[in-house]
């Protein structure tokens, strides 16, 4: 086993996240909070990609699972003091892969379109309990008074409520969150995932008993959705039932897609990607008072990088070079 | 709960039923026979309830007019914008994947939100019903019901009586029901599968477009009222079985019922209940009610 090559082959992600790690030195105030909530919206959307990139299961349901981990962030939390970060974020985690376990058992009965709406009615189940009734202030949402931290033998080592600190912390989970992703699918349980995408049939009767395996996934992308949920109730330290709601199920399925499916790195810029081009038709600078109308532009953006990136951004190079050697050459 | 409270609950579940049929037979159609998920269905539901609005007075002023020469008006531009859609944007989707049917008709979803903003602004306005249609019927003793309702509930009855006798009866319906199980042998036996496909989204995008006008004096028109309809309108669709106009008009009826009666008996739980329902039958029956080829 020689590390070079593995690491040779690892240099564009280790050039992301020193880019990353040095950007609060030269961002603004905004940028970085920006960049904050796209880390966080990255590593939801890498669980995602554990599901439909890995296992070809397609959720449509997936923001319940960060939705209820962000609620049980601001539920579980102390209201005066503040809440233990190791206690916490394993709590919030284990709720969102609890439910994920209640949710994957069931419609993992069904298959294709009809798992798609079962995903979706299950989501939607989960974001009228928080809309209708009083259990975490209904449509109103709930506030996370104070912010975790991190604290060993009674001094403070990590306070979540320092900006700089979250930033580096957001920065840590989703390179922890990438890499456990990177091992997991290298490992017997993600080739036998590998399998399942590719012909279920044939991995039953190779003998594997693929219902546990999907399952198993489904649990783990349902955790790690949680670990973005918790990182999104403590950045805005603010929770409301419109983060369960369909449109952010179909708001991170369209990060990995623009981004590229199949592909842990595709995830992360299909995320920098989303959220960057809605700042971009936001900005009044840029569109004037049209900037208000910013979901037809990004509606006709959507459409015309699905149409245009069938693979995503992540093989638009290998796309190019295929139209290249394929176009008669012009002379 | 008394006898009389009990038929206008029935009266209304059925109302919300047929009206959700409207909408879903359309999808479940482009579903099922095309293959086609189309997101950008509860848009044509808002873009009917918006013409609505829209139309009357401009009937009323330019073509002297009422209420069902801008339905008429309405259908006829549904038909023709249905065509040119399945023309110039659908029928790029056939050959993709499912994934990414989803997401360009997304897209589709918020350009129709935003050309709405545009043009009708973000206000919410009434409609009024037709004179002749703003009455009460007697129900009991204490109880009335609006025949506007009823007549709502007729139309759609009316509606689905065609689309079975379409369906079921003439030669453009056998070619549909041969398109839906098995669309290569249908091709090759002749039938133009391209304009069928055409007729069949435009016959669609009608049913919503209808379903909004008529619902439009009841609901009152307000942004992004097609996204709840859509929603449920899938659900309608799955616990039908896709592809299943039979099993549209069952399901529209069941989410009615559990709908209506669950925000009468269970107020705190009533959205959740109709989910319920889906997770349950599709737990018993994966592939819905009816499920077809």
């Amino acid at each position: 086993m020689t590390m070079s090559p593995s690491l040779a082959r690892r240099w564009p992600d280790l050039a992301v996240v020193a880019l990353l790690a040095a950007f609060p030195w030269f961002g603004g105030k905004f940028e970085v909070d920006l960049a904050t909530t796209i880390m966080i919206l990255a590593v939801f959307a890498l669980s995602l990609e554990l599901l439909v990139g890995a296992t070809g299961l397609v959720s449509f349901g997936h923001a319940a699972f960060f939705g209820v981990a962000a609620y049980a962030t601001a539920l579980l939390a102390p209201k005066a003091a503040a809440p233990a970060l190791l206690v916490l974020l394993p709590a919030a985690m284990a709720a969102a892969a609890a439910f994920a376990a209640f949710v994957g058992a069931l419609s993992l009965r069904t298959r294709g379109i009809y798992f798609i709406m079962v995903t979706l009615a299950f989501a939607q189940m989960a974001y009228y309990v928080f809309h209708d009734t009083k259990l975490g202030g209904g449509s109103d949402g709930i506030y996370l008074n104070v912010k975790p931290v991190l604290a060993v033998g009674g001094a403070v080592v990590l306070d979540l409520d320092r900006s700089l600190a979250f930033y580096y912390f957001a920065l840590a989970a989703l390179v922890a969150t990438f890499a456990f992703l990177a091992v997991l699918l290298r490992s017997r349980f993600g080739r036998a995932l590998a399998g399942i995408k590719a012909n279920e049939q044939r991995m039953r009767a190779a003998g594997f008993s693929t219902y546990p395996y999907k399952l198993a996934a489904f649990v783990v992308a349902g955790a790690l959705a949680g670990l973005a949920g918790f990182l999104y109730a403590v950045k805005d330290g603010f929770v409301n039932p419109e983060i369960l709601a369909w449109h952010q199920s179909g708001a991170v399925l369209l990060m990995i897609i623009l981004g590229g499916i199949g592909r842990l790195r595709g995830a992360v810029l299909g995320a920098f990607a989303f959220v960057l081009l809605k700042e971009f038709f936001q900005s009044e600078a840029i569109f004037g008072a049209f900037a208000r109308h910013w979901q037809l532009l990004l509606g006709l953006a959507i459409i015309a990088c699905v149409a245009l990136m069938p693979d995503g951004l992540i093989g638009l190079a290998a796309q190019l070079r295929r139209t290249r050697a394929v176009a008669p050459r012009a002379s | 709960m008394d006898l009389a409270t009990f038929l206008v609950q029935c009266l209304n579940a059925l109302q919300y039923g047929l009206l959700l049929f409207l909408v879903a037979s359309g999808l479940t159609l482009i579903f099922g026979i095309m293959g086609v998920i189309n997101l950008a269905h509860g848009s044509f539901y808002m873009i009917g309830a918006y013409l609505a609005y829209a139309l009357a007075p401009w009937v009323a002023l330019h073509l002297g007019g009422g209420f069902f020469t801008a339905l008429l008006l309405g259908m006829m531009l549904a038909v023709a914008f249905g065509y040119a859609l399945e023309w110039g944007f659908v029928s790029y989707l056939y050959e993709r994947e499912h994934l990414q049917q989803v997401l360009m008709t997304y897209g589709l979803i918020l350009v129709f939100e935003e050309l709405r903003s545009l043009f009708a602004g973000d206000d919410v306005h009434g409609v009024k019903p037709p004179d002749w249609l703003t009455g009460s019927v007697p129900l009991g003793d204490l109880m009335t019901y609006p025949v506007y309702r009823l007549f709502m509930s007729g139309v759609c009855i009316a509606v689905a009586l065609g689309l079975y006798v379409v369906i079921a009866r003439t030669r453009i319906g056998m070619a549909i029901r041969a398109g839906a199980s098995n669309r290569e042998m249908v091709q090759s036996l002749g039938v133009n599968i391209r304009f069928l496909y055409r007729v069949v989204f435009a016959a669609g995008v009608a049913l919503a477009v209808l379903a909004g006008m008529i619902a439009a004096p009841v609901s009152s028109v307000y942004p992004g009222m097609g996204n709840q309809v859509l929603i449920i309108s899938f659900v309608v669709v799955v616990i039908g079985g896709i592809g299943s106009i039979r099993g549209a008009f069952l399901a529209s009826l069941l989410v009615g019922v559990v709908d209506t009666f669950g925000k009468v008996l269970f107020p705190q739980a009533a959205g959740v209940l109709v989910y319920v329902l889906m997770a349950a039958i599709l737990l018993w029956r994966p592939e819905g009610l009816f499920r077809q080829g």
